[in-house]
């Protein structure tokens, strides 16, 4: 292991990692912590340029109770779920099939596929912003759910393709030739040989595009306005126009925008950082 | 089930025959479509419309290379241009970075795993709230900022709405994140390290930097090879934070080409679709000298199987 295992070390030296872990940890942290303490402060604290003492009162449960009450904030939240969890079940679908089609089979248009989505999935969105746009316009999506959900799918579907198409090819591939041998259709190998094996990808992958997506701002911007259809990424700058200068409420807001990927990072943890380097190094 | 896939082999033998060679096809039809549609074929459009006049109402008028003559001579697009060299360069800061924040946590005492998940934190949160907590890191009034460099008797900064600090304000926004998911990639990176070699080097009398220079980093190429792919797409990418922080400001000082595109053909400057198309061209063409070299290293490895 390197660098040398802790307990391998002079005594003084354990001592000293271990009390700077937190204080570096505090401070990597701080701009966060900072927000954590705005949003329980009572507005006076701000009026009074008490920003960064302790907060004079605790008022945790006025501000996210106002968020919640006194906003569009659980519309734009709403909204943020019913682009995220279509995106994540539609893109993670279509990657498995073109993910065991890249992986499995071999034929001479297989790596120019490959390329294709791998490259499409790093093109600058700036490119596809008029275009998409107007075709989303055109079928008369913009400004719906459905059309920020169409092309989510689709161009996470060269992200998620890398992904499941390296995690399909690092599978033993004896099973499928045995399940060939044995006469089974490629149908079937792929419902109840390769899908049960992708179990742990599907999991990963699932949390990571869920996190991709509740973060976007930039097509939201673009596909989407008003209340009824924007995610909370951009409901939250009109939250903020709404409370200007009301820190410890923004404070609240963003609390509230940022929380569901982030409680999904830590029950998924695991997955998740499979998720980032599994589908990446590997 | 299993009764009517039987007469199935049996009664279409053309399918059965040739099954392995249309099975990839069909699966990959829905998706390959979808991607077409939607991202691929636009990327020609967009090359088609930056021949065009448009307002993304009326009639397009054809107007050749006019919008890129237009670039030439355009102010803003240089500064754009300039800025986006300048989140290239600084952003890569974010592997040393994370790989030093990797080394620092590579150990294995108690609670460990819940330090590492808070330090990648940063990451799984949304840049606009990022943009928003470090616009008041920087704020004059109030910012952490200038409350720390009046505790060591430094004079105060307005970071944001001075046009010489505003992009490497922003980057270094920037920076936070990215150097958490750099610092991710590392750590698994370093599971994956052989540890015959640096007993090995040990042994040899290797220590410290060398041992780090000439043991560590070399098996770290993987890593290193994702850490720069994701970094150099998300510095070419940025947008969330200018949008957030300054919305390109002060007197578009802060723009980069993403932006700027964004900001000629939706935004209050007006509707000139074709303009920003031609500034989407020339990111794009920039962004493609990088596509091509992940896609060459990725078949070289693929070869190399």
């Amino acid at each position: 292991m390197f660098p040398t295992p802790i307990e391998r070390t002079s005594r003084s030296w354990q001592i000293t990692y271990q009390s700077l872990l937190p204080l570096a940890l505090i401070l990597w942290l701080l701009p966060l912590i900072a927000v954590a303490i705005f949003s329980v402060k009572p507005d006076a604290d701000f009026s009074n340029a008490n920003y960064w003492g302790w907060p004079s009162s605790f008022e945790g449960f006025t501000n996210y109770a106002l968020v919640f009450t006194g906003s569009d904030m659980p519309q734009y939240l709403l909204n943020s779920f019913k682009i995220t969890i279509p995106t994540v079940i539609g893109a993670v679908g279509l990657s498995c099939m073109t993910g065991f089609a890249l992986g499995v089979y071999k034929f001479k248009a297989n790596i120019w596929i490959f390329f294709m989505f791998v490259a499409g999935n790093f093109v600058p969105f700036q490119i596809l912003m008029v275009p998409v746009r107007d075709l989303t316009l055109q079928m008369g999506l913009y400004n719906t759910i459905t059309g920020l959900v169409l092309f989510h799918i689709a161009f996470q579907t060269g992200f998620c393709t890398l992904f499941m198409r390296n995690f399909i090819r690092a599978l033993p591939f004896e099973l499928i030739e045995a399940a060939r041998v044995e006469g089974v259709s490629e149908w079937r190998i792929f419902w109840y040989v390769v899908l049960p094996l992708m179990k742990p990808a599907i999991a990963a992958l699932s949390v990571l595009i869920f996190t991709f997506i509740w973060n976007d701002y930039f097509w939201a911007v673009v596909l989407t306005q008003g209340v009824e259809s924007q995610p909370v990424t951009a409901g939250i700058t009109s939250f903020n126009a709404q409370y200007r200068a009301a820190y410890h409420l923004m404070s609240a807001g963003s609390i509230v925008a940022a929380l569901p990927p982030v409680a999904m990072f830590f029950l998924m943890q695991r997955h998740f950082i499979a998720g980032l380097t599994l589908g990446a190094v590997k | 089930m299993a009764q009517a896939s039987v007469t199935e082999i049996r009664q279409s033998s053309w399918w059965h025959r040739n099954q392995q060679q249309l099975t990839p096809w069909l699966f990959l039809a829905p998706g390959i479509l979808f991607f077409l549609f939607y991202v691929i074929f636009p990327i020609f459009q967009s090359f088609n419309l930056s021949l065009y006049e448009w307002d993304g109402l009326g009639k397009a008028e054809f107007v050749g290379l006019y919008n890129y003559e237009e670039l030439y001579w355009d102010d803003a697009f240089y500064t754009s241009l300039k800025n986006n060299v300048l989140w290239l360069l600084l952003y890569l800061l974010a592997i040393p970075a994370g790989l030093f924040i990797a080394l620092f946590l590579n150990q294995t005492v108690t609670g460990i795993r819940l330090y590492k998940s808070l330090f990648f934190f940063p990451f799984v949160i949304s840049q606009v709230v990022v943009g928003l907590v470090f616009t008041w890191f920087y704020d004059p009034t109030f910012g952490l900022l200038n409350v720390l460099l009046g505790a060591v008797g430094l004079p105060p900064l307005n970071v944001l709405g001075d046009e010489n600090t505003v992009t490497i304000g922003i980057i270094v926004a920037g920076l936070w994140p990215q150097t958490a998911y750099c610092m991710i990639l590392y750590l698994t990176g370093l599971n994956a390290v052989d540890p015959e070699q640096i007993e090995a080097g040990r042994l040899d009398g290797a220590k410290g930097w060398r041992m780090l220079w000439y043991i560590i980093v070399p098996q770290l190429r993987p890593a290193t090879f994702i850490a720069f792919v994701v970094t150099i797409i998300g510095a070419l990418r940025s947008f969330d934070l200018i949008s957030v922080m300054t919305n390109g400001g002060p007197f578009g000082a802060s723009r980069v080409l993403s932006f700027y595109m964004f900001e000629v053909a939706l935004s209050e400057y007006g509707f000139r679709m074709g303009y920003g198309a031609a500034i989407a061209v020339v990111l794009f063409l920039i962004m493609l000298a990088f596509i091509a070299y992940f896609l060459w290293s990725m078949y070289k490895e693929e070869k190399a199987r």
